[in-house]
């Protein structure tokens, strides 16, 4: 199990250790992001190149499809190389402070 | 029975590696503890143990794999000497961190610069706050009895921490010296078999080790890292009575000598303890009151223990063989004064460095510092800088 935020000292595991495996995945990583990707479906040409080079797996092809796809938003950190790498430039870096949600 | 063999420290730590037969060694060489690496390869190449041997290209290297192959689930061992132990020295806290059974012979040499190969503490003194456990041999028999009982201790369930055997680089690695060397069926059987806690390489369970860890969690982690040192104390007290009830030779925290009685008292670490010890003999002979403590465990550090040991002392020397540049307190003094200071007892300590980049250390030096502390006793007052002792003024 992930501990929860203020388990005391007495209740975590010698070493540091989180007694499962696969945590990284309930990690927000995605509160460090000051950029977020969007991306206009409409230039898409589902090359992959985004899914190739994202360093955190957010890219999360939908029915073999990027086109149309959401950004998992938990891990990516704004780094902005699918936009850097996307042949079509379809894919546009917005300030956090100026996305709706 | 055993038999008494005449070694050098360094063969007799190699023969205590073989008979332990570790299933990981992963080491680089370098002077004065080359030979502990060297004669474990000639076992390995000569099929006398099981060990997996990982040729590395650096101490940081070879202490990385050593703490994967812990972590993996082996019983693992390593030597090194200054410039590796400084190499090493992030991967040390690394091990201590994930709580790694490991088992490191420290040939104590001076580090660079300038560049020295020969004897001073500071290379172990430089990795104290590491997290390892860290015991001072005097000789090359305690260097052998070290060995095995490091095993024990690091690897004891409500310890599992890494273990630096330190013993002086050539004054005890490369001088011959007769050593009990026991049967490697008895020696074998004490140590036991080893008992892996959470082997990575155990894929039904699997766990997440050496995490991103932030403010939410680092310090509680480092708070329950402190819980092992009291558990190490104490199996450094029970693992060196077993030893010898099982081999006859006493091990413990510290060895106190001629002390019961003794108005001035010189305490000390590693093979300068026997030079103390013949100048008591002496001094007793003459009908001084002089005593000796030598200390075995520098981490964890048994500062109530010193305390009671020297609180009755009329004057209390420290030795120190490493300077910590910019404290008056080096690093063995800093922690005497302190544990005599919390623990109430009023006792004047006087520092002493010496025998830096190998300095020879003689009995009349020592013989000048019984001379120092009957001053002292008598005057009640000593300096609070510390004295150099060999150093050519």
């Amino acid at each position: 199990m992930m501990y929860k935020r203020g388990t005391p000292w007495r209740e975590l595991a010698p070493g540091g250790i989180i007694p499962e495996a696969g945590t990284a995945e309930e990690y927000n990583a995605g509160s460090w992001r000051t950029f977020r990707p969007v991306r206009d479906d409409e230039k898409c040409i589902d090359c992959f190149f985004c899914w190739v080079y994202c360093p955190d797996n957010a890219i999360v092809p939908v029915d073999g499809h990027v086109e149309g796809s959401p950004y998992d938003l938990l891990h990516c950190k704004g780094c902005g190389l699918c936009a850097k790498v996307c042949p079509k430039d379809a894919i546009t870096m917005v300030k956090e402070t100026e996305c709706e949600d | 029975m055993g038999q008494v063999q005449a070694l050098e420290g360094n063969q007799a730590v190699a023969e205590a590696m073989r008979q332990v037969n570790p299933d990981v060694m992963a080491a680089y060489p370098i002077t004065p503890s080359t030979e502990v690496v060297q004669t474990f390869a000639q076992f390995v190449a000569d099929g006398k143990v099981d060990t997996e041997f990982v040729t590395v290209e650096s101490e940081h290297s070879a202490m990385s794999a050593c703490i994967s192959a812990a972590l993996a689930g082996g019983r693992v061992m390593n030597a090194t000497s200054s410039q590796g132990v400084a190499l090493m020295w992030e991967m040390l806290y690394i091990a201590a961190s994930l709580r790694s059974p490991i088992t490191l012979a420290v040939v104590n040499r001076a580090l660079s610069g300038n560049i020295n190969i020969h004897c001073d503490h500071s290379d172990s003194m430089g990795a104290r706050d590491c997290g390892w456990i860290q015991l001072f041999c005097e000789d090359a028999q305690e260097a052998y009895d070290t060995t095995f009982q490091a095993v024990r201790i690091g690897e004891a369930l409500d310890v599992r921490l890494p273990v630096m055997v330190c013993y002086d680089g050539f004054l005890v690695s490369h001088s011959v010296e007769m050593v009990d060397v026991e049967e490697d069926g008895p020696v074998r059987e004490w140590v036991g078999a080893y008992q892996a806690v959470r082997p990575f390489l155990d894929l039904e369970h699997p766990y997440t080790i050496g995490p991103l860890d932030l403010q939410d969690f680092y310090f509680e982690h480092k708070r329950g890292q402190v819980e092992a040192y009291g558990p190490a104390k104490q199996a450094i007290i029970e693992v060196g009575k077993s030893f010898e009830a099982a081999f006859g030779r006493p091990y413990g925290l510290m060895e106190p000598y001629q002390l019961d009685d003794a108005e001035l008292c010189i305490v000390s670490l590693g093979s300068t303890a026997g030079t103390v010890k013949d100048v008591v003999d002496a001094g007793r002979a003459a009908g001084r009151k002089i005593g000796s403590l030598k200390l075995r465990a520098f981490r964890p550090f048994p500062h109530a223990e010193l305390a009671a040991a020297l609180g009755g002392c009329r004057a209390v020397a420290v030795l120190d063989r490493s300077i910590s540049f910019g404290a008056d307190a080096a690093p063995l003094f800093g922690e005497i004064t302190s544990a005599l200071y919390v623990h109430g007892a009023q006792v004047p300590v006087t520092g002493y460095v010496y025998g830096l980049g190998g300095r020879e250390i003689r009995p009349e030096h020592i013989e000048s510092v019984y001379d120092d502390l009957q001053d002292v006793a008598a005057s009640g007052a000593t300096s609070a800088e510390p004295r150099y002792l060999g150093l050519r003024e």
